[in-house]
């Protein structure tokens, strides 16, 4: 389906970020979305999708929870009873 | 590392690879588990029975699939068959069909109505910038972490997957065993909450 470049809605871009950034819009809603937020396009959608950007950027620097180091205990004492075995 | 060096290490009983496994996929594991099973504690069991299942298989594997995605392969029908022990309903259509609810990414109400004379859909209160001096405050890094935890599981499980352990989208899916489309439905809602609540903590704080 291809949307013209009016018929893409600030509303309806919002729904579209997640594939325009995992490059899997078609190309004719892509070149839609790229002339909706760039140049003096909608001033809005282009703070929006620099957010999801900057989201993703945080998200990113988290580090990831771990296990409890009780567990990893046992599981090091389950490998070697497995190896002994 | 490749697959193959760390089968033929963990197949020598080599303590130290298996370690190493551990820290690269504990974490993610845990997440996955939770999809399946209520609390943390019972998703540590999971990842527990999870190792001993791979030990217990690994002189058998016969490398159809990658190593990651045996193992995750493996957690999840052990996680399923603990939740369903639970008596606790798996999220099917949260995780296969989440497009049967529809979410949406930005409230209806921050957009103008669909019968507005010249502007329909388009933002009544638009996104403002965010202080990027305060972006990399530990506050800010906790705002996100909490509205993660606050996620539904199967959403919490693909963001951590894609933006905290940094897999792509194919690893993501196999792991999971969803498809590409839903895998995307859910790291699109996933990430526009994170989003969202990033926006009302500057709203606030600002």
């Amino acid at each position: 389906m291809s949307v013209s470049i009016e018929q893409l809605s600030c509303q309806e871009l919002v729904e579209l970020v997640t594939d325009y950034l995992e490059g899997v819009l078609p190309a004719g809603e892509r070149a839609s979305f790229e002339h909706h937020i760039e140049g003096e396009g909608c001033k809005g959608c282009h703070e929006y999708v620099h957010q999801m950007r900057q989201t993703i950027e945080l998200t990113g620097s988290l580090t990831p929870a771990d296990v409890s180091p009780e567990a990893k205990a046992a599981l090091l004492g389950a490998f070697r009873d497995w190896r002994a075995d | 590392m490749d697959d193959a060096a760390v089968i033929a290490a963990l197949r020598a009983r080599d303590e130290k690879v298996f370690a190493e496994l551990m820290r690269m996929y504990n974490a993610s594991l845990l997440r996955v588990a939770l999809i399946y099973v209520a609390t943390r504690a019972v998703a540590e069991d999971v990842v527990q029975e999870t190792w001993i299942g791979v030990l217990n298989g690994i002189d058998r594997f016969e490398g159809r699939s990658s190593l990651k995605t045996w193992i995750f392969r493996i957690l999840t029908n052990i996680a399923k068959t603990r939740g369903q022990r639970e008596g606790r309903t798996v999220p099917f259509s949260a995780l296969e069909r989440p497009e049967a609810v529809p979410e949406a990414a930005v409230d209806a109400d921050r957009f103008l109505p669909p019968d507005h004379p010249r502007w329909p859909g388009h933002w009544a209160s638009k996104p403002e910038p965010w202080p990027e001096e305060r972006l990399l405050a530990g506050e800010t890094r906790a705002v996100v972490e909490h509205a993660i935890e606050e996620l539904p599981p199967p959403q919490r499980a693909v963001i951590s997957l894609r933006d905290i352990e940094g897999w792509s989208s194919e690893e993501t899916r196999n792991a999971l065993g969803v498809s590409e489309t839903n895998q995307r439905v859910l790291l699109h809602r996933a990430r526009s909450k994170v989003r969202q609540a990033l926006e009302d903590y500057f709203a606030e704080a600002g």
